[in-house]
């Protein structure tokens, strides 16, 4: 639902169903919406029965790469011998999303429940949930959760009286938007500096504490039991566009929108609609200029791309960006370009950890032209520059951070050029545009 | 400021530098992990297979029970996890969130990021400063009662302008609100 607005009749929801109702977060009261059944179906099952159920379903990771879940599962050797575990990305810090923070607030044992079931898919004992360290009360509600699922004996050494250890912790991290790859977070949870890791190793052979480790998005791991209680098909069939794109997603609608909030609706929405018709447009007497359509990581769109795009992994792409995190940054016609992408780039230079040089040094310049640019202290060479730090900065690094970086920064030069010409050459674009830059 | 620093050239990973408020240098260590703190530590200890894993957990029980994570303190948690003082040090400079120096009794955290910075957030950056009596981001108010530091998402855009204040979160905080919520702290 659009929380804090009421379901729209165009939404689907099924992460969202119970946002703003307080009552679900205790046990009692989630047992009798249907809780903790997708588990005790689960236990009674095998673990290769769950992974089919759930690569069946088309389930794909809602943290940002849409790696199909079943499938990622299906990496974890069973019987090797080792200690497995899965880790819960809850660090959230993706400018533009605030739906894993949502589905913690209002659903916690949702959430446990789809760790639990994780875990016992890829042969591991513990989950941990990884929160980002802001989420003060997303943490609270996790763990009067977790203290609730242990007093009533779904987790522990004998889970829901299955015979089988299930342990889900809850760790909170400490103010680090890079400690949200995957390979960081690990070092983050080991109690190191959040430094991504070089792969190979992939967490499946080597991630946590050295053991083979899943890592999933809040989000992903919150819609597994769903899709064991109704099915694969029915999850399958939850598709308005292409088989490839299955369920439905939470969108995060944030920036210069009538009704920021988030949304549920099934993969494959007209775009068009979901900003004009659930976000409410843009404000009054101002008209929507641009749109970052999956936190801002992902390439800027113009609204003639945004308004042609079918809100799905593959639509995103052919409308020139991606999916991403599901977070939609609305920008409107009295916001500088420059200006947004200049701050974008400090996010991204404030967040590098600085092992890699091309991160480190290409954040930094490009964050410092920009800012130049944005001054109205820039010269025409200055695109050049930044165009060729961009390239230096794509595909080099340990992590993807640095990709990330780059890619507002050539979006909005190739989409929005002028607006950084006639900074340049001293042009205004128009007066409101002048008054805010 | 572009290069100048060891850990990253924009900064990199750090808690804001706040040492010219650092008057508890000197006084000698009351140690943090005694009594309820020391079992809290156990409880967390047996959640992973290592005690390094406890570091983070054990870094936030000092900050609540000291307000920052001194060097005596990162000395402390460093025996008490078998970790060597320079360590946990280099570990504590990672993180944004833990003080290494005293800050203010509220400790305000205001996000700027692009989709909040659209939506207002300088002026809620400017009406805090002023109102607080800080005037200055990172600086602690003559009374020692606050301290403002912008920081980057946090995870609420929907909800411009989000703040915290020490651990609790306040959603859509305009500047006429700003003098309302810092009326209602004691
Ligand atoms: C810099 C960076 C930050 C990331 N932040 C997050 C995050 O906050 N939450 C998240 O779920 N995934 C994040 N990811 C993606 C994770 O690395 C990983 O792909 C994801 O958690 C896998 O889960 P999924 O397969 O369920 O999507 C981030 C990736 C990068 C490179
Ligand atoms: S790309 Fe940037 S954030 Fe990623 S590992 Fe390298 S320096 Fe760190
Ligand atoms: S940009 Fe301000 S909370 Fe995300």
């Amino acid at each position: 639902m659009g929380f804090p607005h009421p379901i729209h009749e165009r939404e689907t929801p099924v992460l969202s169903r119970y946002f703003g109702d307080a009552e679900a977060r205790g046990l009692e009261s989630w047992k009798k919406r249907g809780g903790y059944k997708a588990m005790e179906m689960a236990l009674g099952m095998s673990p290769t029965e769950i992974v089919n159920i759930v690569k069946e379903s088309g389930l794909r990771g809602r943290g940002g790469a849409g790696f199909p879940t079943g499938m990622k599962w299906s990496f974890m050797k069973l019987d090797d011998g080792k200690p497995h575990y899965l880790c819960c990305n809850a660090d959230e810090s993706e400018p533009g999303t605030f739906k894993d923070r949502e589905i913690m607030r209002w659903t916690p044992h949702a959430l446990i429940e789809g760790c639990a079931i994780g875990a016992y898919a890829i042969g591991a004992e513990t989950a941990y949930i990884y929160i980002r360290g802001e989420f003060t009360e997303p943490i609270y509600w996790m763990e009067q959760a977790v203290k609730e699922a242990y007093a009533a004996g779904i987790l522990g050494a004998n889970a829901m009286g299955k015979g089988k250890r299930i342990d889900v912790h809850v760790h909170r991290g400490a103010g680090a938007y890079i400690c949200g790859e995957e390979t960081a977070l690990m070092n983050s949870l080991e109690g190191r500096r959040g430094n991504p890791r070089i792969k190979p190793p992939f967490p499946a052979v080597s991630g946590l504490f050295g053991m083979p480790t899943t890592i999933n998005n809040v989000e992903t791991l919150a819609a597994v039991p769903e899709i064991l209680n109704q099915g694969a098909a029915w999850y399958k069939g939850l598709s308005l566009s292409n088989p490839k794109s299955t369920g439905t997603k939470l969108f995060s609608v944030c920036g210069n929108v009538k009704k920021p909030g988030n949304y549920e609706v099934v993969l494959g929405f007209p775009f068009k609609d979901f900003l004009y018709d659930l976000c409410g447009g843009p404000l009054d007497g101002r008209k929507f200029k641009a749109v970052i359509p999956g936190g801002a990581s992902v390439p800027i769109q113009t609204m003639e791309e945004a308004e042609g795009t079918l809100m799905d992994y593959e639509g995103f792409i052919a409308g020139g960006s991606m999916l991403g995190s599901g977070g939609v940054i609305v920008i409107d016609d009295a916001q500088s370009m420059v200006k947004q992408i200049a701050r974008l780039a400090r996010f991204f230079a404030h967040e590098s950890c600085a092992q890699c040089t091309q991160c480190r040094e290409g954040t930094a310049w490009t964050t410092k032209i920009l800012e130049r640019i944005r001054d109205g202290q820039g010269t025409m060479e200055d695109l050049d520059t930044l165009m060729s730090l961009a390239e230096n900065m794509t595909g080099t690094t340990i992590c993807v951070l640095s990709d990330s970086c780059a890619t507002p920064v050539v979006s909005g030069i190739r989409k929005f050029r002028h607006e950084f010409e006639s900074l340049i050459t001293g042009k205004r674009v128009h007066p409101v545009m002048a008054a805010v830059a | 400021m572009i290069g100048s620093d060891e850990k990253g050239a924009m900064g990199g990973h750090s808690s804001p530098d706040l040492s010219s408020h650092d008057s508890h240098a000197h006084e000698p260590h009351v140690a943090v992990f005694t009594g309820a703190a020391r079992s809290e530590l156990d409880t967390l200890l047996s959640r992973y297979p290592t005690k390094m894993a406890a570091l983070l957990p054990a870094l936030w029980i000092v900050q609540r029970e000291r307000g920052w994570v001194s060097e005596d303190s990162m000395a402390e948690v460093s025996e008490l996890l078998d970790l060597t003082p320079a360590y946990v040090k280099g570990v504590v400079t990672f993180y944004t969130m833990y003080h290494q120096h005293p800050v203010g009794k509220y400790f305000i955290q205001v996000c700027t990021t692009s989709p909040c910075g659209m939506c207002g957030a300088e002026d809620t950056v400017r009406a805090l400063l002023q109102h607080t009596g800080t005037g200055e981001l990172g600086v602690t108010s003559p009374d020692g009662r606050f301290t403002v530091i912008e920081v980057e998402c946090l995870g609420a855009c929907g909800f411009a302008t989000p703040i915290m204040i020490n651990e609790d979160f306040i959603e859509s905080v305009t500047p006429e609100k700003v003098p309302q919520i810092l009326a209602g702290l004691a």
